[in-house]
């Protein structure tokens, strides 16, 4: 067993784990956030698409002893509690909401990777294109055929977010 | 309500069958009534936990002392097995149980088979499970159980396996059950009538339903208790499943499932890796789970039946059919697991008008992986043929394609000699699919050609046996004391959207604020029976159940609310929240102040889904435009557009028909040109099982879908006028993809998927042999 150490969703975390566990396992089994969807385990579905230093990555093809001091974020991580609130209720990140209004979803298994591949493709450019969009989300499959309404979440987040120009993407740059 | 009657009727073979008549269903919604709350775009009530991350489906299920267990598979299509010695790995340290021929009890299965059978009959069968603290240890484990095979003779083609000399795979032969056989009026002297004859060999191939979240489950004891939370789309039928074959009373079993990772049929019966789950997880005394691995997937939980058709259909010269004959073999796999139903024989019989059909369908087994009903099961296949010979016929005819529709439509099923409940629904599709896509502008304009690109449009259109529902359905609406409302089915939403969809049916009818109301579904310990969601029925059957629960309830309320207003429950009607004297404004009181003066009592509704109309048949209806570009020298083909119109009654959400609509022809795009799995049949083995070389659509590979809202309630369907949409989407994309890439190349694709190498070998044949590939068109039509 290796002890690793790194930064999940903003806290540090510590856990023993056997060298050929999976980021995708470690988060699944031994820190319980299930969130993050196992569906190939061999990097061809973009179900388990978390952020490690800011970029999308298949947690399925990382091993965790490769997290050593790096910054991952996982579905949970976004729509963190917002200290500013005044109902006391976590809020939803952008690209969340932008997911539910435009029904980019159905049986809601490949939702969390897409939602962390947007999430990454903002980041990185606030006003993308519908190109670019679809780029970012050609490796995450969607059996249920949501795709068109996928990019269209891509496209309101982005409308979202420069109606709320203070609010960073999670995982983005601070 | 409960059970009103009971019929007994003598059946053909003179055993008793009782027919049960259930409580009168709700007073149908009018087809103009104005409604609050049905037909709005609500978006899916369980949003934000799909969103988060939070949404429990089975593979997130984390109990205390949680195992992970994996299953051994067979690497031999056909095999018998003389020896197992799984001593290894039970030593393995953290392995806490192991089951296989050797050592677990005998529990019979499909057919006449068990669980771990002792003859293997295709590559993935399960041979062995282990459970242990980790998938990596239990992995470990697998790999030290020894296995002795004598192989035996296998066959993987439906017309090999039904030579004479083929390998048998059960004791009676590869015939599985009887051929399906259907015959009307004289198809040889229909087409002795014929002045155009269309004949070909239709194939399609295997395809597999790759749902993102594997087949699996988690499984607990609590003493003789099981509780299982599995990924299916019936947990009722799961629950009988395994008491049954675990020899269990069903009250001892709970089945719970909240959230599906994709289904679309194949997960609408028990498997056996349920029953492996429960098995180790009593062997072990703690929680187990286990989840298929992708290939595992891909091998043993099904697939769309292969085909091969021979369709003849006989035309006068004005576009009549005179005759429709089609003889299909269909491979089912190596068992027949009890949920196929592919009826590839229904288009044929039902989608156009014509006195002389005669269809035989034969099953046959051969040493793959078992079929199961996979989304529109058997009219995907059937239609890919009849349409794209209709197709063929108005090409040879000069006709526009629309037209010959037109000309031979039919208003009644002529199978079962009723009438359609809605008989313009296919005709309104047609219409509303012309006008969108602007068909006789892009029939005028004609194929397009740039370079090495050809673009031309196709046509198809479709009939469905699904999305009428049928009874049982049962909902129960309780009444809360201020004035709220829980609503308990035992059903579930599968992804499709259901959640919403009934629960606007039930704030619609109780006239509450759509916030104001809960729906409790996915556990058999604590809501009513539900059968499987399939067929797409969910909505047709549960929505009726609970606008009747939600009837019962406020039939209730009125009683109670009489005397305290002081007039007939007869004079009251509910809205807004209110129950109010009806046509006097000002005498109203708000449940919550009803209520309030009887509790702690409660007001409880019962519904039950009544009998579907005796003189009609229900059934929906569709129709989809496609253009495509290929290009001759990749024989790539490019989707450029679809427009799809489809009938499902009254559209309870047009957002979540839209969804259902859009990710349908999705995968028929799939079907139509990429997915296939891969047999070597020299070894048996299949090549593919995974998402690296099954393609499945991509982000990339689909265009604008454009669906337009054939918003058509049909009240004599049911009283909410809804009928399914799940299904029906996918069944006419290959056809009229396959009739498109005609338009643009001239040259026709006779099976699925029009893959590259089918294209370029098409039109490689068309360069030696002249203009067409249309080889086999019999007779000329006389000018």
């Amino acid at each position: 067993m290796h002890l690793v150490s790194f930064r999940l969703n903003g806290d540090e975390r510590s856990l023993a784990v056997e060298p050929r566990r999976t980021l995708l396992d470690a988060l699944r089994v031994d820190l319980g956030l299930t969130g993050t969807k196992k569906v190939c385990d061999m990097g061809d579905c973009g179900a388990c698409t978390v952020l490690v230093d800011g970029r999308a990555v298949y947690s399925c093809l990382i091993l965790t002893v490769d997290c050593e001091d790096r910054e991952v974020t996982s579905i949970e991580g976004l729509g963190l509690a917002d200290p500013a609130s005044t109902n006391g209720e976590a809020a939803l990140d952008p690209v969340q909401r932008a997911f539910i209004e435009t029904d980019a979803y159905q049986c809601g298994f490949c939702t969390p990777g897409q939602i962390m591949s947007i999430t990454a493709l903002l980041s990185e450019q606030r006003a993308p294109s519908e190109d670019e969009i679809r780029r970012a989300i050609s490796g995450n499959l969607c059996r249920c055929g949501a795709y068109q309404n996928i990019v269209r979440a891509g496209q309101r987040a982005a409308e979202l977010f420069a109606t709320t120009a203070a609010t960073s993407p999670t995982g983005g740059p601070r | 309500m409960s059970v009103l009657r009971v019929e007994r009727e003598k059946s053909e073979d003179g055993e008793d069958q009782y027919t049960v008549v259930e409580s009168e269903m709700a007073p149908a919604w009018k087809a103009d009534q104005d409604l609050a709350i049905v037909g709005k775009p609500i978006p899916r009530v369980e949003g934000d936990l799909k969103v988060t991350g939070r949404a429990q489906y089975a593979y997130d299920v984390r109990l205390s002392g949680q195992l992970y267990a994996k299953v051994l598979r067979s690497p031999h299509p056909h095999a018998r097995i003389t020896r197992i010695d799984t001593s290894q790995a039970e030593k393995l340290r953290g392995v806490r149980a192991v089951l296989s021929r050797a050592s677990g009890p005998t529990v019979s299965w499909f057919e006449d088979t068990e669980l771990f059978s002792e003859v293997v009959r295709y590559v993935g069968e399960e041979v062995a499970a282990v459970a242990a603290d980790s998938e990596e240890v239990a992995e470990d484990a697998l790999r030290l159980i020894e296995v002795t095979y004598e192989p035996l003779p296998f066959v993987m083609d439906p017309e090999a396996a039904l030579k004479p000399d083929a390998p048998k795979i059960h004791k009676d032969g590869n015939i599985a059950g009887e051929p399906q056989d259907y015959e009307r009026g004289d198809a040889g002297a229909g087409f002795q009538q014929a002045d155009v004859v269309i004949e070909h060999r239709y194939t399609t191939q295997a395809a597999l339903h790759n749902c993102l979240e594997p087949h699996g489950c988690t499984a607990t004891w609590e003493g003789d208790h099981l509780t299982i939370w599995d990924s299916t789309q019936s947990i009722f039928d799961v629950r009988q499943e395994v008491a049954a074959r675990l020899t269990m009373p069903e009250h001892r079993v709970r089945v719970i499932k909240q959230f599906m990772g994709g289904g679309f049929g194949s997960k609408q019966i028990a498997w056996k890796h349920t029953a492996i789950a429960a098995l180790l997880s009593k062997r072990a005394g703690r929680p187990v789970q286990l989840m298929l691995d992708r290939e595992a997937e891909n091998l043993a939980t099904g697939n769309r039946n292969p085909t091969r058709q021979h369709v003849k259909i006989g035309a006068r010269k004005d576009g009549t059919l005179v005759a429709i004959e089609a003889e299909i073999v269909l491979a089912t796999g190596a068992y027949q697991v009890g949920g196929e139903a592919a009826a590839v024989d229904g288009p044929y019989q039902t989608l156009y008008r014509c006195e002389n059909v005669k269809t035989r369908q034969t099953a046959v087994y051969v040493n793959a992986g078992p079929a199961v009903a996979f989304r529109a099961p058997g009219y995907v296949e059937g239609a890919f043929a009849l349409e794209s010979a209709m197709d063929e016929l108005a090409r040879t005819l000069d006709m526009d394609p629309l037209a010959l529709r037109f000309k031979n439509y039919s208003d009644v099923d002529q199978k079962e000699g009723k009438p359609y409940s809605s008989p313009d629904g296919l005709r309104r599709c047609y219409d509303a699919v012309a006008d969108a896509f602007q068909w006789q502008a892009a029939r005028t304009r004609g194929p397009q050609e740039t370079g090495t690109k050809r673009r031309g449009i196709g046509l198809a259109g479709h009939d469905w046996i699904g999305g009428s529902g049928k009874p049982p359905g049962y909902a129960w609406v309780k009444l809360n004391a201020d004035g709220s409302a829980d609503v308990v089915a035992g059903t579930h939403d599968i992804g499709t959207g259901s959640r919403t969809g009934l629960l606007q049916v039930a704030a619609e009818e109780l006239g509450l604020p759509f916030d104001q109301v809960a729906l409790h579904i996915g556990d058999t310990a604590y809501g009513p029976y539900a059968p499987v969601s399939s067929g797409s029925a969910t909505q047709a059957t549960i929505g009726p159940a609970i606008q009747a629960a939600a009837v019962d309830a406020k039939r209730q309320l009125f009683e109670v609310a009489a005397p305290m207003l002081e007039v007939s429950p007869h004079d009251l009607e509910l809205r807004d929240g209110a129950v109010r004297v009806k046509g006097q404004t000002g005498r109203q009181m708000a449940i919550a102040e009803v209520l309030g003066k009887i509790q702690p009592h409660m007001i409880q509704g019962q519904g039950s889904r009544g009998a579907n109309p005796p003189d009609k048949t229900v059934h929906t209806f569709g129709a989809q435009a496609v253009e495509v570009e290929v290009d001759i020298e990749t024989g790539e083909v490019t989707i450029l557009r679809v427009v799809a119109a489809h009938d499902c009654g009254r559209i309870i959400n047009p957002m979540m028909v839209e969804s259902q609509v859009i990710g349908a022809v999705t995968q028929g795009i799939g079907f139509a040109l990429t997915e296939e799995r891969i047999v070597d049949q020299g070894r048996g083995m299949v090549m593919n099982a995974n998402l690296e070389n099954y393609f499945v659509p991509t982000v990339m590979d689909v265009p604008e879908i454009v669906n337009v809202p054939v918003d058509f309630p049909d009240p004599i369907a049911n009283p909410t006028g809804a009928k399914g949409i799940g299904e029906s989407p996918l069944i006419p994309t290959a056809p009229a993809i396959a009739n498109a890439v005609y338009d643009a190349i001239g040259v026709r694709i006779y099976q699925t998927p029009l893959s590259r190498p089918q294209i370029l070998a098409a039109l490689a044949k068309r360069r030696t042999n002249g203009t067409s590939n249309h080889a086999d068109v019999h007779g000329k039509v006389a000018h």
